[in-house]
This record gives structure tokens, sequence and C-alpha cells, in this order.
């Protein structure tokens, strides 16, 4: 177990060490949440809707579209040379494969989201720093839910004809549990309503989140040549 | 059709190993076996299943059926247990050497093998990665990204990372493809080395040019099975004629 | 050389098999609309819910079921035929998915007024249909068909566990956000009569199901033996 962990910190170091060197993925995702951002925030009129109604749908869009678009990035780093042969040849396990692509997309897109946090709040308003530890929790549930699937729907879809667009298409109908629990919460945090409420929708999203780690986890190995 | 060394047990044996993709057969019974120091070139045309071979032999595909099996390091005894599916213990005997470098452009050539010594658990990453940089005269390039890497010193820095965790078997897919004559000179040289420490090797190619005089054991693949496998006994006019004669025959 | 033969049987069972479902259709339909009485406040819409329900029935457990166990099946025992039938039912699935997806707001426009609704069937059989959706892109979008067949029954079976999550998902929207009282759809208690033909029609969309992917297995089959014998005689 030990030797999984090692592999996968060292697949995700390494990830995260390209990533950093080219940046391009990481400001590519910070400029498009920006854009949303600005545009919802630009062409909502202010009298017609109040922006903490509008503000948790908002968030969340941006935050998926924003995940999603760094997804591909995992396994698109391994098609330059064919590194993924490199990968595959070694003794590391296709779980540690799995981890290490997944923790560092979690890293990535959770960086991302630290980033568009605060410029939300700016935007639209929002004070965000009673209910900041429940709001970065249901974050985070979130983020895990949608990026594992992703993820692994990333290994499938960089070798495919559409490249980016089928990994959205493949992600889509997999975004409806983590994206529409998590805009609930953030709606009913921000509304300050009590925990009661919606722990509902939080025990979803973890079961959720429980089921697919498993489920990935389990599957990814189908997704790789043998 | 088995070809090994006499007395000394068997690095690679190789049985039946036969591989379909949809409809089209592979792999086709291939089987032979190659003692310590020996060496197999592979030609075929493009087409033959050399490279299916390859990656079954790397642990890469998994074979419909035969075996795939690996004697002690370097001759020194012991037969692996026969292993059907590939599994890390059968990686950790086999390094490969394909025309893609395998090697990530953004990371300099030290962090490149540093990576992938963590991966195979060697015991002191760092120092791994530096003796093997040594071994292909690139340490002076250890803090430069690869993408600043001339071909041919790519397919060096290859070599490196296949040979980091010494396997028992160095497997070469095409590795002369896109080299110029320089560094063709170069690789050959260091092959040669490679051979004189008794590396086992298998090399495939459609060149038959390249390689030949490498070999101590010679076989020509044509769709999917050998032709014809033997101890090298012929210089290159004599392959040469044996080779289009093969691919006439099948084609 | 057995293959093409045996397919093209099949294909004829598949065929009449489909005949017999499509006539069991077209027999309850016919008992549904001059039979069975009309409902007190919807009137003649309401006899589409005779149509949407069991394709309901069809596209969201039967059909996807069978991707979710023939996925299964096939990356457990790698025979191409599991995967054929998988597909076979995504296509089919696919088509009385969109089926209530049509009839849906059919109904909702001419009994309430509007297009959509986002009642409970409704909306798991919309996020259904992008799961059948993302299948058929996948499939197409993979030429070489080991790994076809591999990423697709991958798919089908995230797709079999999101399907109690989406049901999950939208209870959980349902019960505990207040909805328009208008949107009652299926829920009234259905008069012995109508219960018959309701559960009647269930049982004439799985057969003409059975028959359609029935029909679209041996279709696959013939097409993969006939390209099986090309790539056999050219080698």
């Amino acid at each position: 177990m030990g030797e999984v962990l090692a592999q996968a910190w060292a697949i995700a170091a390494k990830d995260l060490l390209l990533e950093f060197r080219s940046r391009t993925a990481f400001l590519s995702a910070l400029v498009f949440t920006a854009l949303v951002l600005a545009i919802f925030n630009f062409a909502r009129d202010p009298t017609a809707v109040s922006s903490v109604d509008l503000a948790p749908s908002v968030l969340w869009i941006t935050f998926s579209f924003a995940g999603v678009l760094g997804l591909n990035r995992a396994f698109g780093l391994e098609k330059e040379n064919r590194a993924i042969d490199g990968l595959l040849l070694s003794p590391a396990s296709r779980t540690a494969l799995f981890l290490g692509k997944t923790l560092a997309n979690l890293v990535f897109v959770g960086a991302v989201e630290a980033i568009a946090l605060p410029l939300f709040a700016l935007f639209f308003n929002v004070p965000l720093l009673e209910i900041l530890g429940p709001l970065v929790l249901v974050i985070a549930l979130a983020t895990v839910g949608f990026v594992t699937v992703g993820t692994l729907m990333s290994s499938m879809a960089v070798n495919t004809r559409f490249g980016e667009m089928m990994l959205l298409v493949l992600v889509l109908p997999f975004l409806l549990t983590p994206v529409s629990t998590a805009a609930e919460m953030t709606a009913r945090l921000f509304a300050h309503r009590p925990f009661a409420e919606w722990a509902p929708w939080l025990k979803l999203l973890a079961a959720y989140d429980i089921a697919f780690v498993v489920l990935c986890t389990l599957v990814f190995e189908f997704t790789l040549e043998e | 059709m088995a070809s090994s060394a006499s007395g000394a047990a068997a690095v690679l044996e190789v049985t039946g190993l036969a591989k379909r993709f949809g409809h089209v057969r592979a792999l086709r019974g291939i089987g032979f076996s190659l003692g310590p120091g020996e060496s197999l070139a592979v030609f075929g045309p493009n087409g033959a299943g050399k490279t299916t071979l390859l990656r079954v032999l790397a642990g890469l595909l998994k074979p419909d059926a035969g075996t795939v099996r690996f004697g002690g390091a370097r001759g020194d005894g012991g037969v692996a247990p026969a292993s059907r599916g590939p599994d890390a213990a059968h990686r950790r005997r086999v390094g490969l050497i394909s025309h893609y470098s395998l090697l990530y452009d953004g990371l300099t050539a030290g962090e490149n093998l540093a990576f992938y010594a963590r991966l195979y658990a060697l015991a002191e990453p760092r120092a791994a990665a530096r003796r093997a940089l040594e071994g292909v005269g690139l340490e002076a390039r250890a803090g430069d990204p690869v993408s600043t890497f001339s071909r041919g010193m790519v397919q060096r820095l290859a070599i490196a990372r296949a040979l980091l965790h010494d396997p028992d078997v160095l497997l070469l897919d095409e590795p002369f493809s896109g080299l110029d004559q320089r560094a063709a000179a170069t690789l050959r040289a260091l092959l040669g080395r490679l051979r004189s420490e008794r590396r086992t090797m298998v090399l495939v190619t459609h060149n038959i040019d390249e390689g030949l005089e490498l070999a101590t054991h010679v076989a020509i693949q044509v769709a999917g099975a050998f032709a014809s496998l033997g101890a090298r006994d012929g210089d290159l006019a004599a392959y040469r004629a044996r080779y289009a004669e093969a691919t006439a025959r099948d084609g | 050389m057995t293959a093409i033969p045996s397919a093209e049987r099949a294909l004829k069972r598949g065929g009449i098999l489909m005949a017999i479902g499509l006539a069991a259709v077209a027999v309850v339909y016919v008992r549904a609309l001059v039979f069975t009485p009309e409902e007190a406040t919807q009137g003649l819409a309401q006899k589409i819910f005779y149509i949407h329900v069991p394709s309901a029935w069809v596209a969201l457990y039967l059909a996807y079921a069978i991707v979710g166990i023939f996925s299964v099946l096939y990356l457990l025992l790698k025979d191409p035929r599991l995967d054929l039938v998988a597909s076979s039912s995504a296509e089919v699935g696919t088509v009385f998915a969109t089926v209530v997806l049509i009839t849906g707001p059919i109904w909702g426009k001419t009994v309430w007024g509007t297009w959509w609704t986002w009642d409970a069937r409704l909306t798991s059989t919309l996020f259904l249909y992008f799961i059948y959706l993302a299948y058929l892109v996948l499939r197409s979008a993979v030429e070489e068909p080991g790994r076809r067949a591999r990423y697709c029954a991958v798919l089908g079976i995230l797709g079999a566990l999101l399907v109690p999550f989406i049901h999950m998902t939208v209870y959980l929207f349902r019960t505990l956000h207040p909805m328009p009282v208008v949107l009652q759809p299926g829920r009234p208690q259905l008069p012995g009569s109508m219960l018959i033909t309701l559960l009647s029609s269930f049982v004439a969309f799985t057969v003409f199901y059975a028959g359609l992917l029935a029909r679209r297995y041996a279709w696959a089959r013939l097409r993969a033996a006939r390209a099986q014998e090309e790539a056999d005689a050219s080698r």
C-alpha cells in the first residue's frame, strides 16, 4: 500500500512540476474564470435578480467548467513522446497512476478555485468569512466528485478523435449530482441556513464521492491498452 | 527453433506467443530463447507484428496465448516463475528503447531520470540518475531541459532511462529511425559497448542494414510469425537475399 | 464461415420478434384509445401517458440495465458479442428515451400549458439521455474495435452507477424544494381499466424493446462477421 502511495505521489509531483513550468493550462483556467465572473456580473440586471440568488449557480458553473478545462492536461501530458508508455513500462501499479493523476488534477483545480473564490466574493459582493469553513468543505467534496470521474474520462478522451469536446460530453452527465448539490448547499450557506437543513445534500454528495472514487479506481486499468 | 548458449540458463525464454487485434492476427506462435550476452535482431516489413512482439516482451501488452520467462540476471541462474500476464516483476526485468523517447520535454534530463528511478523504487533516485547519465556521456547536461536536446542526445537519454534499473533484457524498437549519421554512429558504439557488457538484447527493425552486426541471432518476421530464426551465420548480402525471399513468399 | 448464415437467421428471428412487439404496441394502443375511459381532467391528451410511461420504463431501467450488465460481463469475459449486445441496447434505449423526451413536453404543453416540467421522470430521463448520447458519441469516436468495446464498457458501468444517483438527486430536489402544484403527472389513482391498459402497455413495450434489441444485435453480428470474412480473405 505504501508503495502505491509513493508511486502516486511521484507521478503527481512530476505532473505538478511540469504544469508549474509551463503554466499554460493554469493561466487559461484562470482567465476563463475571471471572464465568466465578469460577464455574469455585467450581464445581469441588479434590480431584477438579487446577486445572492444568482451567485451559487454562477460559482458552480465557473468551477465545473474551469475544472473540466484543466482535466485534459492530465493525460494530454503523456501523449507527447508517448510518455504514457514509459509509465506503463514501469512497475508502478495502474492504481498508483490513477491516484497520482487524480491528485495532480485536484491540486490544479483546487488552485484555480482558491483564486476564483475571492474574485467571486469581490464581484458578487458576498461576505464569505463567516461561512468559509463549511463552504470549503462543500467545494472540496464536489471537486473530488467531478475531478475523479473527469480524470478517468480524460484517460479515454485523450485517445479519441474529438479530444477536449469528447471529455466534456463524457463528463457532463456525471456533473449533475456534485454540481447541483454543491450549488444548493452554497445557496443555503449564503442564506445562513442551519446545518440540519442542508445535511441531506451533504450526505448525498459524500455518498457520490465514495461510490465513484472506488468505482473509478477499480475500472481505470481497463482504459489502458492491454 | 530455440537457440540458447550451451549450459547457461536462458535469460529470456518465449514460447507460443499469439495476439490478435479484432480481425488481425498480429502474432502467431512466436518462440525463441536467449542466453546471457546474446542478442536477437528481428527483421521484418511493416505490419509484420514486430512492434507487437516487443510490446508483449516489454509487459505492455498481454498476449492471448504463450509465455514469457526470465532467467537469472546476467546468467546467474534461477528461472523466474512463468507469467502469462505481465506484472510488475516482469516489467522490472526489461528496458525498452522505442523511436519515441518516452521522456518529458519540460523536465531536465536529471529530473526525467530521477522520476523514473522513483517509479522503479530504486534506493537512491538521484544517485542512480547521475550514474545513468554518466553511462551515456550526458552528465554535463543533467540540468538542461530535454526540449533543448538534439535527436541523438534524446536517444542517448532514452537509453539511460531504459538501463536505469539494470534490466535483464533490453528491447529496442527501430532505435536508429530519425538519426543522422553521427548520432547513428554514437548509438552503434553505445550498443556495441552494451553487447560487450553481455547485455541480452532484442532489436526489431525493418531496415536490415542496422543492427545486423550487433546480433548473435537473427529472425525474420513476416505476417506475425518467424519465417526464419537462427544464429547469425551470414553477411549482410546473405541476409538481404533471405529477407527478400521471405517477404516475397508471403506478399 | 458459419458466422454469416447464423447471423442472418438471427436477423430474421429478430425481425419477427420486433413485428410481434410492434403489433402488441398497436393492439394496446387501440385498447387505450377506444376501450379505456378518458381521464376526467386531462381529456384525450392523457392517452399519451400510455406511451410516455412505458417508454420511460424501457429507457431508464430495462435498456440501461442491459447496457450496464453486459458492460460488466464484457470487461470480465472479453467476448465481443457481449459488447455488441450492450451497444445495441444503448441505441435502442436512446430511441425510447427520445420518445419520452418528445411525449413529455407534448403532454405537458397540452394539459398544463408548459413545455418542460422538472418532474422526476422527465428530468431523470434527460440526464440518462446525456449518458446515452455520451455512449454513442464515444462509440463513433474510437476506431479500433477492441479499444472501442473497452471504453464503452467503462462508460456503461459508470453510467449504471450514476442512474441511482440521478434518481436520488432528483428526488431530493423534489421533496425539499417547493414545486408548482400543477405538476402531478402519472400520480392520479388509476381505476382498474386504466391500470390494465397501463400494465399491458408495459408488456407490449418490453416485447417491442426485446425485438428491436434482437434485430439490432443480429445486424451488428452480421456486420462483424462480414468484416471478419473480408479481413481473413485479404490476408
